[in-house]
């Protein structure tokens, strides 16, 4: 599904990825971990194709496609979905209006027939029972005074919306207590299927407990260092990163 | 903000459609300004002696006063000797109908997207054409009569309503009230009458399209709507003018007046040529004094204005809410981009018991421009019950624009209340990207949330419009595909 290579990219010409190596095939969940600085979110936004990243080698193979040729829009249109760690606060466009945007953008590169307000209104009715979203979110505006945990269910709701064939969440637990985790983690669980592929970016295991990795990926200045199946990741909370520094580096 | 997009949102005024220049033999004034050009202009619309009288008087206020110095924007000394006061296209023979009007003129209009021909049918909106100095016909004009309703040029107005005109030209804004107001009390040529007789709904949008074309004429052109007892009018004013690389002055003045149980909407579509945008070359000087007067108890009058165009902006349309109840309200979104520099707001000047006033003001500010919001709010002590909202929003595209809000509050008593909300934010990358990432384009994404940010402002357009300056504002801020 997703085949990454070498991938190196620098912001104002500091080096952040220095080589990353990662495949995710389809039906699996991969889980990327690492110390703050690491470059994980880096990473999901490179995937996403944020402008302010310069790609200085590498390639990413995305189901046949060179993802680094395509823009930010067309690799939605592929099928990739990011979540945000910080999601963007949009005045004064709601978020069914957002969404249905989104939506019919999305068909309508697909060649597909667009939605009307009304049927949209019941796919997305549906969805945000999914994600345990009340109706009134509907006409807010995306994401304006939402709080953290609230900003966090909106974005699942759009994966859950978007049904993406690869699906990068950011950071989805910071900020969520436990109730709320849990919540994501069933819209998760929920939308995940065996045609589609997951990477969860995360800083602690606890999101893990709900949403079971295939892959744990360690990911320190900039490279994957090591790879293990999913009681990695408890392993990890155990003993930290430290102990992955190759012993030459460490202080 | 990337590169990339900083030259997407720079380049709006460069792709100004409405640049054309129209073929016209004119008869124009030389250039310059003395009693005696404030004659000729008189005489050359066959005006009675009380219009004449009229211009002297604010000639003579004018030679006393100096410009106003006070907004925040900057723009070279105007040399009032180095404008031509009066063009207007040639005619063989007496305008008698739009038939009779040179066809260069007229495919003008029609250029601009002005259903000129009533067969066409395009909106249900009665038209009066303004062309530099003259109108050039009123469309629907036997529909309106029917109603009762009168729409004419100013010029007709002064021969044949002087009743009317005696009476209410000038009693909004008096011809001393400022430096522009006395300058086109002294030398206006054209513009729009507006009456709406006692009950009655006025059966269709009227509006008045101006447009300047000669090179070194000043439009200055007078407005004056008046809606007797229990009577309702929308009217919409749009405005272009070609790319010319000197700045030109367009000084209008613009009287409404409600009498008791009245509304008047008045709404304006402003996209005169702003100057080149690297450059700040050219474009029009716009400095117009708007006011209305709820004269009656539950009268209404409410300013709409989405401002795109003009170099400088100075103008702050106003509502004196006399009658008791009365309400005023002002939408406004001003763009500025480019070199372009706008300082405006309204002023609300409760006089009558428990008026109310409603201000929302959306100002975008992009390249290098200054956008500028400049705002009254005053309550006389007698004005008991009185209330006023104001929201001032800033939206900021790019790094090097500025915008500023200036709100004068005077309350005169304790039973009255004033609101005012003001928020600034930034168009920025994250934004764009967060759209983009949900495969929304670039562009879809920048209307999407500008649009957004002006929403409560274009609610309140006739329907006809709405989209059209939802457009507007889109073509300014990106560069249209194709």
């Amino acid at each position: 599904m997703i085949t990454i290579k070498n991938l190196c990219a620098s912001v104002e010409g500091k080096s952040i990825l220095k080589g990353i190596n990662l495949n995710v095939k389809k039906g699996e969940i991969h889980a990327i971990m690492g110390p703050n600085g690491a470059g994980k979110s880096t990473l999901a936004k490179v995937l996403a194709g944020h402008p302010g990243y310069t790609i200085t080698s590498g390639e990413v193979n995305f189901n046949g496609q060179d993802l680094l040729s395509l823009e930010p829009e067309e690799r939605a249109h592929q099928g990739l979905f990011m979540s945000f760690q910080y999601p963007v606060e949009i005045p004064g466009v709601s978020n069914i209006q957002f969404l249905r945007i989104a939506y019919n953008a999305n068909r309508k590169a697909r060649n597909q027939p667009e939605l009307s307000i009304e049927d949209f209104e019941q796919l997305l009715d549906q969805k945000m029972r999914l994600v345990d979203i009340k109706p009134e979110f509907k006409e807010r505006n995306l994401n304006e005074g939402f709080s953290g945990g609230e900003k966090k269910r909106n974005e699942i709701l759009q994966m859950a919306v978007l049904e993406p064939i690869l699906a990068l969440l950011d950071e989805t637990d910071s900020g969520l207590d436990i109730d709320a985790m849990r919540i994501v983690a069933a819209g998760v669980n929920h939308i995940m299927n065996k045609e589609m592929g997951l990477i969860l970016i995360t800083h602690y295991q606890r999101l893990l407990d709900y949403i079971k990795p295939d892959f744990v990926h360690v990911m320190l200045d900039g490279k994957i260092v090591h790879t293990g199946g999913p009681e990695e990741a408890l392993l990890l909370e155990e003993k930290g990163y430290d102990w992955l520094i190759p012993s030459e580096e460490r202080i | 903000m990337s590169t990339e997009t900083e030259a997407m949102f720079s380049r709006g005024t460069s792709d100004y459609k409405y640049g054309f220049i129209t073929e016209v033999e004119s008869d124009r004034f030389p250039k310059g300004l003395n009693e005696d050009v404030v004659r000729a202009i008189s005489a050359k619309k066959d005006e009675p002696a009380y219009m004449l009288e009229f211009r002297l008087k604010a000639y003579r206020k004018w030679l006393e006063m100096s410009e106003p110095r006070w907004p925040n924007v900057e723009y070279p000394q105007i040399d009032y000797q180095d404008i031509s006061y009066y063009s207007a296209p040639k005619s063989k023979q007496k305008l008698e109908s739009l038939a009779d009007v040179d066809p260069e003129v007229l495919k003008t209009f029609e250029k601009l997207g002005i259903p000129v021909d009533e067969q066409m049918r395009l909106t249900n909106v009665a038209v009066d054409m303004v062309f530099d100095s003259v109108s050039i016909g009123t469309t629907f004009r036997k529909k309106l009569e029917e109603a009762g309703v009168i729409l004419c040029s100013i010029s007709e107005a002064t021969k044949l309503y002087p009743e009317l005109i005696k009476k209410y030209m000038g009693s909004v804004v008096p011809i001393g009230d400022n430096f522009f107001a006395a300058l086109n009390s002294a030398v206006f040529t054209d513009g729009s009458f507006v009456y709406i007789p006692k009950g009655v709904r006025c059966p269709m949008e009227v509006s008045t399209y101006f447009r300047i074309n000669d090179k070194d004429t000043g439009q200055f052109e007078r407005t004056l709507i008046i809606a007797e007892e229990g009577s309702y009018v929308s009217y919409l004013e749009g405005c272009t003018a070609p790319a010319y690389d000197n700045n030109q002055l367009h000084a209008a003045v613009v009287e409404l007046i409600a009498l008791d149980n009245a509304e008047i909407k008045y709404a304006t579509v402003q996209n005169w040529y702003s100057g080149n945008p690297t450059t700040g070359e050219g474009g029009i000087f716009n400095f117009v004094t708007k006011r209305g007067r709820c004269a009656g108890v539950n009268s209404k009058i409410s300013w709409t204005q989405v401002e795109v165009g003009a170099a400088i902006t100075w103008k702050y349309p106003s509502c004196i809410l006399q009658g008791d109840n009365s309400v005023g309200e002002f939408y406004s979104v001003a763009l500025t981009n480019g070199r372009m520099q706008a300082d405006t707001g309204t002023k609300m000047i409760h006089l009558g018991k428990n008026t109310k006033s409603t201000i929302i003001s959306k100002g975008i500010a992009a390249d290098f421009s200054h956008n500028s919001y400049r705002g009254l709010v005053k309550i006389v002590p007698k004005a008991t019950g009185a209330r006023n909202y104001t929201q001032c929003d800033s939206m900021l595209v790019g790094d090097k624009c500025s915008a500023n809000t200036f709100p004068y509050i005077e309350v005169g008593n304790s039973s009255s209340q004033v609101e005012h909300e003001a928020s600034t934010s930034k168009l920025n990358e994250e934004q764009i990207f967060y759209f983009r990432t949900r495969g929304i384009s670039q562009e879809d994404a920048v209307n999407v949330i500008v649009n957004g940010f002006v929403k409560e402002v274009i609610r309140e357009l006739p329907l006809e419009f709405a989209a059209e300056a939802q457009k507007l504002l889109a073509l300014k801020l990106e560069h249209s595909v194709g």
